[in-house]
């Protein structure tokens, strides 16, 4: 399969893993205890923006279906390099609540077929003395990795590495460093 | 789930495979022909010439990230020295699940970018100042999903190994004029029982097969560029962005005229059609394929990413 697609020159689009999502509201409870880390019940999902007709409705159908309840409605954003964020609220003691959402977006972007435009989901951790911490969950590989940031562009990569290795039980993070992208500015943060 | 909206383009696959099989088909040809014209010396030399041309092909590929870099002048920049080429990058690796290649900038006017690099954690993708200046984020996002797509196809190695035929065949047509490879004292001796000398053999040959060969190349290039653009457009889902950044970059004939067709210069405006379409010397020579081509191939891209799937859409959603 690998010679055949060199050679037809077809490198297919990656799928999305959407199932390690559901692993997190574990891995919330030891980030807790262990470093003090409370979620602050804001969470965002990441994605490439087809475009076209089809794209619009599908977006449009999940914006509709996640406001239909009583938590807070999603928000809608589009970062400097084009990717959409949709921004999703609960409460913060509610964490399952939180992932159902992000899931539901997933599982209907992959259900038109934007499955491969999916990039990245994160949800937000704050702790008493006010630092920030992301955990940001990669499609593509199915891993996850913690996002500091301190300051407009710069992060703490002690605490993501010493987050790393707390949840290395719970979650699996991603282990090539490289991966590691920064998100600034990320919403939801 | 089974839901993918990516196209299979079979024409595509089918030429192509007709091309990378004919290649195939020459550079046996070539041996044999080898073989043949030197059957009464024994097969050592044309082995020994074999091996040779295949080292050189082998040592351009695995170089090929360094020379390619050198001839351009580019020099490599870290994401401290252009954070936002490197973060673009960034996303679109993790979008398609490969490493990172180096990221080099060319200082020239010329808009241009290429990826180069013997494998994916070997390889380096460079844009010149020009195209910088002259596309905006979108379609410099869309430029550099097309090089990271020759990147994630190998078509450096594709390329080469498609090339070895010609390389050999263009080292045996320089070594024949010279007679060097096959000992002037020996000639004599060999008109005597064959028809033609051996070299003059040898150099027809490798002439026929180093032509045939550069054409069946500069066709399988073709090919291989609509395949990264196709796989770019995916991995961007916004071919129209690369099809705005092909026209404004290509600074040949625009498909779309700019000027007025009644103010064109003298012969010209004589012409029914202008002579870029049709099989012309330079549309068959070309490495890359006619912007008409790649605009229509990334507008069937385009319509098929606007349509719905299964069925469309229930109907008491969205209005």
């Amino acid at each position: 399969m690998g010679i055949w697609n060199v050679l037809s020159g077809r490198s297919k689009p990656v799928r999305a893993n959407l199932d390690a999502l559901f692993s997190l509201p574990a891995a919330a409870i030891t980030l807790q205890t262990a470093a003090g880390f409370n979620p602050t019940g804001a969470g965002s999902v990441c994605y490439r923006a087809a475009e076209g007709a089809a794209f619009a409705q599908t977006q449009r159908e999940v914006v509709e279906l996640l406001d239909n309840d009583d938590d807070p409605d999603v928000e809608q954003s589009t970062d400097s390099f084009g990717f959409t964020w949709l921004v999703a609220r609960q409460s913060p003691d509610d964490l399952s609540a939180l992932v159902t959402d992000l899931h539901t977006v997933n599982t209907s972007l992959e259900g038109q077929g934007f499955g491969p435009s999916l990039l990245c989901s994160l949800v937000g951790f704050r702790d008493l003395s006010g630092r920030t911490l992301g955990l940001v969950y990669l499609y593509k590989q199915g891993t996850f990795y913690p996002f500091a940031p301190q300051g407009p562009q710069q992060r703490d990569n002690l605490l993501e590495i010493q987050v790393r290795d707390l949840l290395a039980n719970d979650l699996p993070i991603e282990p090539q460093l490289s991966r590691w992208m920064p998100l600034w500015g990320a919403p939801g943060l | 789930m089974a839901t993918t909206r990516f196209i299979h383009d079979r024409g595509l696959t089918a030429r192509m495979t007709l091309v990378m099989f004919l290649l195939g088909a020459l550079f046996v040809a070539l041996v044999v022909g080898l073989m043949y014209a030197f059957s009464s010396r024994g097969p050592g030399l044309p082995l020994i010439i074999g091996l040779v041309g295949i080292g050189v092909a082998w040592f351009q590929w695995y170089n090929s990230d360094t020379v390619a870099l050198k001839a351009m002048r580019a020099r490599e920049v870290t994401p401290e020295q252009a954070p936002e080429l490197h973060g673009v990058i960034d996303r679109l690796c993790t979008l398609a699940d490969m490493p990172k290649p180096r990221v080099a900038i060319a200082y020239t006017d010329m808009p241009n970018a290429f990826a180069t690099g013997r494998s994916a954690s070997h390889s380096a993708i460079c844009v010149t100042t020009g195209i910088l200046d002259k596309l905006t984020a979108e379609e410099m996002e869309a430029v550099l999903a097309h090089e990271l797509s020759h990147v994630a196809n190998k078509d450096v190695l594709v390329m080469t190994i498609a090339s070895s035929a010609g390389i050999m065949a263009a080292m045996l047509t320089r070594g024949a004029q010279y007679g060097a490879f096959f000992g002037g004292g020996n000639r004599r001796s060999n008109n005597d029982n064959n028809g033609l000398p051996v070299w003059l053999v040898v150099l027809i040959v490798s002439m026929v097969v180093y032509a045939v060969s550069f054409f069946l190349t500069r066709l399988l290039s073709r090919y291989r560029e609509l395949c990264a653009d196709r796989a770019g457009a995916f991995l961007t889902q916004k071919p129209s962005a690369l099809a705005s950044a092909l026209t404004k970059i290509s600074g040949e004939i625009a498909s779309i005229p700019n000027k007025d067709l009644r103010a064109s210069q003298s012969l010209n405006a004589f012409f029914i059609a202008p002579a870029i379409s049709g099989m012309t010397l330079r549309t068959i020579t070309s490495t890359h394929p006619s912007l008409e081509q790649r605009l229509e191939q990334l507008a069937k891209i385009s319509a098929e990413l606007g349509k719905p799937m299964d069925g469309g859409f229930s109907p008491g959603l969205g209005r």
